[in-house]
C-alpha cells in the first residue's frame, strides 16, 4: 500500500532508574504518548510542572484513526502553543451534505460565527497532530520526559503515591509518582489494573475505514449516504484529510467478517463502485473497527486520574473521542497544579470527576442518538428514520432530526459547584460553566484574539470606562492561586469590532471570573473585592 | 449533576395534553385517517404513519404536550424483550 506519511522513530533512552537502588519519586507521570497524554504533558509543562510520559511505542498513532477536530480542542491546543501547524495543515471545511439513496437529501453549512480565531473544524490524520503535540514537548527541555518503549506492566494505587513498574528493553524498574495520568485509550491497561468498571453500550455494527490517495474534484465537503447505490442497506461517510488523502467509513453490518473485509481484493470493488470506475486512487490504509458507548463509573481513583477513551469511549459519529479528551485535560491540570501547591485542597480534583463525568454523559447521550439514527436497531426505528430522510427532502423541520453525528460542541458545566451563579442581570451565552468566547481585539495597536489572553491562570477579565483599575482588583494579582487582571477599555485591550462587550454583554464596570480553563467563574456588573474573593475561592473549590 | 429540563414536574401534576374532545367533525377525520391507508400494504402504512407522527409533532412542537402523548400512547403496553 502507498504511504503518503513517513512515521517517524522515537529514540528509546535507558531510563536513569534502571541502574539505580533507590526508587525516585516524580511530581507527576502520564500513561500513554497519545493526543490526551501529549496534552496533558504540556498542559502540566507549561504551568512548570516537571512530567514523566510512558509510551509502550516509539513512534505516533499508526493508521486511520482520529480525523476531525473541533473548535474548543484546537482553542486547548492553541493555549499551548501548537494550534498553529495543525490549522496550517489540516483541512477546514463548514458543508456537509447527507445522500440517500441516489440522491442529495440536503446539505448544511456549519455557519461558524465569524472573528474567532479557531476554526470550527479541520482534518487531520492523527498522525500529524501526534507529531506536532511530540515537537512541542521538545520545546521544554528536561520538563518533559518521554520515555518510549517504556510500558507499565505494574500498578500500586497508594493513599499518597502510585508505585508503577515499568518494563523497558533494558529490562523492568520502579518509578513513584504523586500524581498519574493514566490517558493508555479505550484498552487501558491501567484501568484493568485496578480492576475499576468500564460499562456501557456494545453495538452491534462494524464498520470498515479505508484511506485512499487520490487527486479527485470532490469539494472539500463532509458527505454522508444511508443506503447508497453502492453500497445498500448501509451507511457510508467521507472526509477529506491532508496530503489528497480521503477517509471513507463503510457501515459493514454486524454479520461481516473483518479479516475477509479488510482485504483489498474485497475492498477496491467497493471504493471503484463509490468513486467510479475511472477514478485513479491508491489504497493507504484499511482497517475493521467496532465500537461502544462506555464509561468509567469515577474518572478519580485518589492519586491515580483517568482522561479520554481510557475514561470514557464514545462511538465516531461526532468527533468525540479525541476532541473530548482534550477538554478532560484542559480541566484536569490546572486543578492538579494548584492541588500540588496547596493553593486549592485536595477535593478540588472531585470537581474533575463531576465536571467531566457530566461532559461525558453528555457525549455518550449525542453520540448514542447519532448511533441509533445510522444503524436503527428495530424495525420500527428503521421506518421513523427512513420516513424522516424522505420527509427531510422537502421540509426543514425534518432536516433537523436528520443525525449522521452532531458535531462536537464543549458541554457546559452548568451546575457545577465551581460556578458562583448569576446574581446580577445579563444577557447572552457566557453563563457561568460555559467555555469563555473568543473575539478579535487589538493590544497596543497589534490585532490579538481575546482567548489568548484567557487562560494558565485565573483572569480577571475587567471592562474599564476610563482605563482605571480598582486597587483593590490589582491586589488579586497578587494571589498565590495565580490570577491576572486583564482590561477590556482604555490603557488595555482595544474591542476594535465591539464584540467582546456584544458577546459578554458588557458594559463598563463589569467583572468577569474566567477559570484557567478559559471557563466562566462568575461576572458581576460591578466589581466587589469580597464577591470577587468568594468567587475565587469557590472556583478553587474553597466554597 | 445532570439536570433534565424535560422531566421537571409541573407544579399542578397536569398533563399539558388535551384529551378532552377538540375536533369539530370527529367522524370526518376518523374518515380521513383511515381513508389515508386506503390500499397501501402494512408496510406502506407504517411509513404513513410514521410520517403522520412526525409531521404532527413537529406542529404541536411542545415537548411537554409530546411527552405526555407518548406515555398515553404506550400506556398498558408491556416490553416483550428486554430493553
Amino acid at each position: 500500500m502507498l504511504q503518503t506519511y513517513q512515521y517517524p522513530e522515537f529514540q528509546y533512552v535507558p531510563p536513569r532508574e534502571l541502574s539505580s537502588d533507590t526508587v525516585t519519586r516524580k511530581p507527576a507521570v502520564v500513561v500513554g504518548a497519545g493526543p490526551i497524554g501529549l496534552t496533558a504533558a504540556l498542559d502540566l509543562a507549561a504551568q512548570g510542572v516537571p512530567v514523566v510520559v510512558l509510551d509502550d511505542n516509539n513512534t505516533v498513532s499508526i493508521g486511520s484513526r482520529a480525523v476531525c477536530y473541533a473548535k474548543r480542542a484546537l482553542e486547548v491546543w492553541d493555549r499551548l502553543g501548537v494550534a498553529g501547524p495543525m490549522v496550517d495543515k489540516g483541512i477546514g471545511w463548514k458543508i456537509g451534505k447527507v445522500f440517500r439513496d441516489e440522491e442529495m437529501v440536503y446539505q448544511f453549512d456549519l455557519l461558524p460565527e465569524a472573528d474567532h480565531k479557531m476554526p470550527a473544524f479541520i482534518n487531520l490524520q492523527q498522525y500529524y497532530l501526534e507529531e506536532y503535540l511530540v515537537e512541542r514537548c521538545k520545546a521544554y527541555g528536561d520538563l518533559v520526559d518521554l520515555r518510549w518503549k517504556n510500558k507499565v506492566t505494574g500498578l500500586e494505587n497508594n493513599a499518597d503515591h502510585v508505585a508503577l513498574t515499568i518494563a523497558t528493553p533494558d529490562g523492568d524498574y520502579r518509578l513513584d509518582a504523586d500524581w498519574v495520568i493514566a490517558c493508555d485509550g479505550a484498552k487501558s491497561d491501567i484501568r484493568g489494573m485496578i480492576g475499576a468498571s468500564f460499562e456501557g453500550q456494545a453495538f452491534q455494527d462494524r464498520f470498515l475505514i479505508a484511506d485512499v490517495v487520490m487527486k479527485a474534484d470532490f469539494p472539500t465537503e463532509r458527505w454522508f449516504w444511508f443506503n447508497p447505490p453502492f453500497h445498500r442497506n448501509q451507511s457510508v461517510l467521507l472526509h477529506k484529510q491532508c496530503d489528497n488523502v480521503w477517509r471513507i467509513d463503510f457501515q459493514l453490518g454486524w454479520d461481516a467478517d473483518p479479516e475477509e473485509e479488510k482485504k483489498p481484493e474485497n475492498v477496491i470493488p467497493r471504493l471503484k463502485a463509490m468513486l467510479g470506475e475511472d477514478t485513479e486512487f491508491e489504497l493507504e490504509w484499511v482497517s475493521v473497527y467496532q465500537f461502544a458507548c462506555r464509561r468509567m463509573e469515577h474518572f478519580r481513583h485518589g492519586r491515580l486520574l483517568f482522561a479520554g477513551d481510557a475514561a470514557h469511549q464514545v462511538s465516531p459519529f461526532g468527533a468525540r473521542g479525541a476532541n473530548t479528551g482534550v477538554q478532560d485535560i484542559d480541566n484536569l491540570s490546572w486543578k492538579l497544579k494548584r492541588v500540588m501547591d496547596g493553593t486549592a485542597p485536595e477535593s478540588l480534583l472531585d470537581t474533575y470527576d463531576t465536571e467531566r463525568v457530566f461532559a461525558a454523559d453528555d457525549n455518550l447521550m449525542n453520540s448514542t442518538r447519532s448511533t441509533d439514527f445510522i444503524t436503527p436497531k428495530s424495525p420500527i426505528s428503521r421506518a421513523f428514520r427512513d420516513a424522516t430522510l424522505d420527509l427531510a427532502r422537502e421540509h426543514p423541520f425534518a432536516r433537523a432530526l436528520v443525525n449522521s453525528g452532531r458535531l462536537s460542541m464543549p458541554t457546559p458545566y452548568a451546575a457545577s459547584p465551581l460556578n458562583t451563579p448569576d446574581t446580577d442581570a445579563f444577557k447572552g451565552r457566557m453563563t457561568p460553566g460555559t467555555p469563555a468566547a473568543d473575539a478579535p481585539v487589538t493590544a497596543d495597536g497589534q490585532d490579538a484574539w481575546l482567548l489568548n489572553r484567557l487562560g494558565g491562570d485565573f483572569t480577571v477579565l475587567y471592562f474599564t470606562l476610563d482605563g482605571g483599575v480598582p486597587d483593590e482588583l490589582k491586589a488579586f494579582e497578587d494571589d498565590p492561586a495565580g490570577v491576572k487582571v486583564v482590561t477590556v477599555g482604555p490603557g488595555g485591550l482595544a474591542d476594535v469590532k465591539g464584540l467582546v462587550a456584544e458577546r459578554y454583554d458588557a458594559t463598563p464596570g463589569s467583572v468577569y471570573l474566567i477559570r484557567p480553563d478559559q471557563y466562566v467563574a462568575a461576572r458581576f456588573r460591578q466589581f466587589d473585592a469580597r464577591r470577587l474573593r468568594v468567587a475565587l475561592d469557590t472556583a478553587l473549590g474553597k466554597g | 449533576m445532570f439536570i433534565d429540563k424535560d422531566k421537571t414536574v409541573r407544579e399542578d401534576g397536569m398533563t399539558k395534553l388535551t384529551t378532552q374532545p377538540n375536533l369539530s367533525r370527529p367522524d370526518d377525520f376518523y374518515e380521513a385517517l383511515i381513508e389515508a391507508h386506503r390500499g397501501l400494504s402494512d408496510d406502506q402504512s407504517r411509513d404513513v404513519n410514521c410520517k403522520l407522527v412526525l409531521l404532527l409533532a413537529n406542529h404541536i412542537g411542545d415537548m411537554d404536550v409530546l411527552k405526555d402523548a407518548l406515555e398515553m400512547a404506550r400506556k398498558g403496553h408491556e416490553p416483550e424483550t428486554a430493553t
